[in-house]
């Protein structure tokens, strides 16, 4: 496989200019909207902050909350799509394309109508919770029975699993009006309207997530390389997939608890991550994480404005973006099985 | 097999598997029309006022005493005959694509073609509902459904269109559409978004007589064509090559097949929603009792969809009440656990 940065000291210059880049997106996200601020101003809201200058008030209240969600949540499931691609052996391997989005997105609106579920620690469980039945519905759907993992087998799974948790929430929401309400904004993905104190809750486990996967990376690298190679080599495999899983649910099923419905970041930045760095894991988790941070960051500031006065949902703006790569993809892997 | 061992048919010849088949399919074939005829009737005489079903016959018969007339033929007989429609078409197409694609998983809900008419029906229930007459409606998701379907095609073309290609692309598209179908859900009012979840479950509530006549004719046309495109559609579940050796046009031939999956699929789905799962499960059902001739998949499958889906709307409106629940949730209640046990029990083949 050809990639971009082949020598060390290209991969640490590429990774400062993800980090440059990271920064530039969250300052954008912190200027660019219906209000522009000027960047000095963003700058003195974060070091010099004066409660009595309006822009100040509208950064710190609603701009910063929310571009730390964008980050975090685009981190996570950069970083989850990069497992999930790993373990699957699946290039067109996401949460959101194998149904471990609308798993966690079923539980929670089946809380919300059934059990009232109404704070963010108890959705947070929940989605947790319903990301692994899905991950392991479409794991063992994926991989079990005669030829073992297939590509195809894997994709055609993950669709019947998104499309029998989608067929269950429309069940439940057309029954239910009242939770309708509540959870819409759920079902289309957005970082808007939230407070930090709603990431709080789930930062560390999400950093957990970051830092585990981090630790798991060479693990990874072995098992890519495949079962026998990896068995032969003394890993214990079943543990690493088991670990690997975890980290994918916990990733996850905690963006969707904060965000909702965010598709195809976990599927397009693993291939943008290892066109520039190859096949090492150790070096594709973190450019995951920048550039996942930075694309969802990027794609919330371009969902401000495409239809201005309103916003666009950002779970449909990843999703505009990401259906060209994702039948793009389709089109390159069904050419050569 | 080796016909030697089988039982002797009448006449002295020596059955073949394929006499036992037939055989076989005629049986099926006879209680599944018993059963929906059974059902029929059932779903008549059910409801708020349950008649006596002797009375129900008397009046289909024409020999009633007319008091029941308007319950049965305007109330509750155009619902019954659209759900069992709307199950036949969907039970059929779901069978054409699983052919096509050749996977069990294929059906016109995961590869975008339900998505498309999602698509084109919410836009309609949102934005032209007021000024537009809701007969409309079917119309727009049957042109939703055409041009997500027509868009899968020519994304998956490259110099031909193979099963792999068609399924990626086609779940690609069947995101980009739900995601579309989010933004109007959510940017509409309150309103059209509860008319439009109720639409995208699926529900045959309020179907009228002008409904049912509509949706006959693409099922009464597009069910026989198909079986007659039955021996290619055989030859081409055994790969590309070898049904280009046998004669068949396999481009042309797949081209067809998609055609009348995606008519039925839209059509049903125009007038009864988005109702789910019904072409995923009828056809492995249909494969189990009568085997894996085309051409007799086709009529048990239409007969199990149609059976699905009108036993639904029975129990979904009667069960309840006097809350009327959409047909749809009561399918894909059903329908979505039994097909992951079906999965989990044909993972092998």
């Amino acid at each position: 496989m050809t990639h971009l940065f082949s020598r060390v000291w290209a991969k640490w210059m590429g990774l400062v200019l993800s980090m440059l880049l990271f920064l530039a997106a969250f300052a954008a996200s912190l200027a660019f909207g219906q209000t522009p601020i000027a960047l000095e101003s963003v700058w003195d809201a974060l070091f010099h902050y004066d409660k009595s200058v309006q822009e100040h008030v509208i950064i710190t209240t609603s701009r910063l909350s929310r571009s730390a969600i964008a980050a975090a949540i685009g981190a996570s499931l950069a970083i989850a799509g990069s497992l999930l691609q790993a373990l699957t052996k699946n290039a067109l391997a996401s949460p959101s394309t194998f149904g471990i989005n609308s798993g966690a997105i079923f539980f929670i609106v089946a809380g919300a109508a059934f059990f009232s579920v109404s704070s963010m620690v108890q959705y947070m469980w929940i989605a947790f919770v319903g990301a692994a039945v899905a991950a392991l519905m479409v794991y063992v759907l994926g991989s079990s029975g005669r030829g073992g993992m297939s590509p195809m087998k894997f994709v055609l799974a993950g669709a019947a699993i998104t499309a029998l948790f989608v067929a269950m929430t429309q069940g439940v929401l057309v029954t239910d009006e009242q939770s309708l309400e509540s959870v819409l904004f759920w079902l289309a993905g957005s970082v808007a309207g939230r407070s930090v104190e709603m990431l709080l809750p789930i930062l560390p486990f999400m950093a957990g997530g970051w830092l585990a996967a981090l630790f798991m990376s060479h693990s990874v690298n072995i098992l890519t390389s495949g079962e026998e190679v990896a068995k032969g080599l003394g890993q214990r495999t079943i543990w690493v997939k088991s670990a690997m899983i975890a980290i994918i649910v916990l990733l996850a099923g905690g963006s969707v608890s904060v965000g909702g419905a965010i598709g195809f970041i976990g599927l397009i930045i693993p291939h943008i991550a290892r066109g520039l760095v190859g096949i090492d894991y150790r070096w594709i988790i973190p450019y995951c994480a920048l550039l996942g941070a930075s694309l969802l960051l990027l794609a919330d500031i371009a969902a401000r404005f495409v239809i201005m006065p309103q916003e666009m949902p950002i779970g449909v703006m990843t999703a505009l973006i990401g259906t060209p790569f994702f039948i793009y993809l389709a089109r390159r892997r069904a050419g050569r099985t | 097999m080796k016909p030697d061992i089988l039982p002797h048919a009448h006449g002295g010849r020596p059955a073949t598997a394929s006499d036992l088949l037939r055989k076989r399919f005629l049986k099926v074939l006879i209680a599944l029309i018993m059963l929906t005829a059974i059902l029929f009737l059932t779903g008549l005489s059910a409801g708020s006022t349950w008649l006596n079903p002797l009375e129900v016959m008397r009046h289909l018969a024409g020999a009633g005493s007319g008091e029941h007339a308007f319950v049965i033929d305007t109330l509750r007989m155009p619902r019954m005959l659209l759900a069992m429609l709307a199950g036949a078409a969907l039970g059929a197409a779901g069978l054409i694509m699983q052919g096509v694609v050749r996977n069990p998983l294929g059906s016109p809900d995961v590869v975008g073609v339900t998505g498309g008419a999602s698509v084109a029906a919410v836009f309609f229930i949102t934005y032209l509902a007021g000024s537009v007459s809701l007969r409309w409606l079917p119309a727009a998701a049957i042109a939703g459904a055409a041009v997500a379907s027509a868009l899968v095609y020519a994304l998956a073309w490259k110099k031909g269109v193979t099963p792999v290609r068609l399924v990626l692309v086609g779940i690609g598209i069947a995101a980009c559409m739900g995601a579309l179908t989010t933004m109007m859900i959510v940017m509409g009012d309150n309103y059209s978004t509860s008319s439009a979840y109720l639409w995208m479950t699926g529900s045959v509530y309020g179907a009228t007589k002008s409904d049912v006549l509509s949706l006959l004719p693409w099922v009464a046309l597009l069910i026989p064509l198909s079986v007659l495109f039955s021996r290619a559609s055989g030859i081409l579940e055994l790969g590309d090559e070898t049904a280009t050796g046998l004669g068949v046009r396999v481009q042309l031939h797949r081209l067809v097949m998609l055609a009348i999956s995606v008519s039925l699929a839209g059509a049903a789905v125009a007038f009864a929603g988005g109702i789910g799962f019904v072409g995923l499960i009828a056809p492995h059902m249909a494969r189990k009792l009568v085997g894996r001739s085309f051409a007799y998949l086709v009529p048990v499958s239409a007969l199990l969809g149609s059976l699905i889906v009108a036993l639904a709307d029975v129990v979904a409106r009667t069960a309840f009440l006097p809350m009327d629940i959409p047909a749809g949730v009561l399918v894909s209640g059903i329908g979505a656990p039994f097909f992951i046990y079906l999965l989990y029990r044909n993972r092998h083949q």
